[in-house]
């Protein structure tokens, strides 16, 4: 894409102004998974691996129906079972797609130390440039969700793309495009949030679902990636959704006041030592100096 | 390798052990690297060190290595100098008299030992940011080997690591400026071990007064 630099809005550990930040004009996308109508058939989890060109790894039981238990370098859609018992004794199936949250303030890009190893979209996308992935794993720390995954061998970290190569080219992610249940729906951020409030109104009004809810957490801008939950006040009991994820305080001191504290420290010491040695000069030995006029001693 | 300092027969005296010159640089080298590298991540306007250094990956690669060489100098430095390093009561008179030391009024300061208290402070916060580097080190190494609920530990090292690195830095700008620029005969005595009788007395009076002592006792 001739024009992929003046979609950027955000690039990791660079230095200067973004190309293209405020020139484009595009749509937020967003996905919406409605947890309330997910059967958990993992279709989408087949459908990540295709397009994405994984082959099948080992999957490991643990008592549930989950493939395994958190996603991994190459499987990066994954659904979380929860057998939840509620306080009056039924049973319920939990079922959340996990997979990248696309934050509209990305904890992982704001850790990145790597030039464009990591860049944030005008269409809400955050997608990792593995070309540019030095290792280091800083994102694994940043992010508050758990997504992204090292890969040992190529010593690069991996993470759901929103399907960019789709999305770019008016396609529909590769999850949406394969839901059976219409459970994941694609769309602006706008049309994704009316749908999903809509449908939190209808469990309310119309299901007993008094604290149905949609899960867009503030505390990272809102995320790419919205869910319609059957108890919005208790988001953990679907496979340890963060009830209120922030980017992490110590990541943002580092990142925030240490940096500039940080900063002004080194400059001021080189400065500070040229300048006490232009005013006071060198600590001579005396006697050293006669010495070296008048020969050896 | 002991503080034992002694003449030398041309006239000079042995400031710093073969050993010693060899552990110093060992730590020091390292440290350099080290240095480069950990500024290259810390800053996007000073990313192209890596670039420079054969590329980001590599150096994401060889930093913790060359910081095992860094604490396994550090460690040797502790091993031949932590005794002579100890914290003094004559100490507190020198740091009292900081302001004629910075100003060079070199005849108002207490004579200092082998290492003056500055020294010790350098030797000090090298060593305690060292293990602090070391630890929270260890863990940006390999956090994929960290789990999820012990997310605290990864969280709490990428902030230690660059407060410690920032600590040494503040030590190793005046370290190189006081070893090179400011000490006149100090570079030297780090490189080919010896100093002039006249520099061991202006700087380490105590420790020169004993030099002596000792060497009329052996007569």
């Amino acid at each position: 894409m001739s024009q992929a630099a003046t979609e950027l809005i955000r690039i990791s550990g660079h230095a200067g102004v973004v190309p293209g930040k405020g020139l484009n004009r595009e749509f937020q996308v967003c996905k919406l998974v409605d947890t309330t109508t997910c059967i958990g058939c993992k279709a989408c989890e087949v459908a990540c691996l295709e397009w994405n060109g994984y082959t099948f790894s080992e999957t490991v039981f643990d008592n549930s129906y989950q493939t395994m238990p958190e996603t991994a370098w190459n499987y990066w859609n994954l659904i979380k079972f929860n057998e939840h018992e509620r306080a009056d004794g039924s049973m319920m199936l939990l079922m959340r797609k996990d997979q990248c949250m696309h934050c509209a303030d990305p904890g992982c890009l704001a850790a990145c130390p790597a030039d464009a190893a990591i860049v944030q979209y005008a269409n809400g996308i955050v997608d990792f440039q593995e070309a540019n992935c030095i290792g280091c794993g800083y994102c694994m720390t940043g992010c508050p969700f758990n997504i992204p995954k090292f890969d040992p061998p190529s010593r690069k970290v991996f993470k759901c793309t929103l399907c960019n190569d789709r999305v770019s080219v008016g396609l529909e992610p590769a999850c949406i495009k394969t839901c059976p249940t219409g459970c994941l729906h694609f769309g602006t951020k706008s049309e994704m949030k009316e749908l999903a409030e809509a449908r939190a109104a209808q469990l309310r009004d119309h299901s007993g679902f008094q604290d149905a809810g949609v899960y867009d957490p503030p505390g990272v801008g809102g995320t790419h990636v919205i869910y319609v939950l059957h108890d919005a006040k208790n988001p953990e009991l679907y496979g340890g959704l963060p009830k209120d994820p922030h980017v992490p305080l110590s990541v943002r001191l580092w990142k925030g006041p240490l940096k500039w504290i940080g900063n002004f420290g080194i400059i001021f010491g080189v400065v500070g030592v040229f300048i006490h040695y232009l005013r006071f000069g060198p600590k001579v030995v005396k006697e050293d100096e006669q010495e070296s006029h008048g020969g050896s001693e | 390798m002991s503080g034992e300092p002694y003449l030398l027969p041309n006239g000079r005296v042995l400031r710093y052990s073969f050993h010693e010159r060899l552990v110093h640089w060992l730590a020091g080298i390292s440290y350099l690297y080290l240095l480069l590298t950990g500024l290259a991540f810390w800053s996007p306007w000073l990313f192209w060190i890596a670039v420079v250094l054969g590329g980001a990956t590599i150096s994401r690669e060889l930093h913790p290595w060359f910081g095992l060489i860094f604490v396994v100098g550090v460690s040797l430095m502790y091993r031949m100098w932590h005794r002579q390093m100890k914290e003094t009561p004559a100490d507190k008179a020198w740091w009292a008299s900081i302001g004629h030391y910075i100003r060079n009024e070199d005849d108002q300061i207490p004579s200092a030992d082998r290492f003056n208290p500055g020294q010790k402070l350098l030797f000090w916060g090298f060593f305690w940011n060292g293990m602090l580097l070391l630890l929270s080190g260890l863990i940006l190494w390999l956090p994929q080997y960290i789990p999820w609920n012990l997310r605290f530990l990864r969280l709490a090292a990428v902030f230690v690591h660059p407060v410690c690195a920032l600590a040494t830095i503040a030590l190793f700008i005046i370290h190189v400026y006081m070893g090179t620029a400011m000490e006149r005969g100090a570079f030297g005595s780090v490189i080919r071990g010896d100093v002039s009788r006249a520099w061991a007395d202006k700087h380490h009076h105590t420790w020169y007064e004993q030099l002596l002592r000792n060497s009329a006792a052996r007569k």
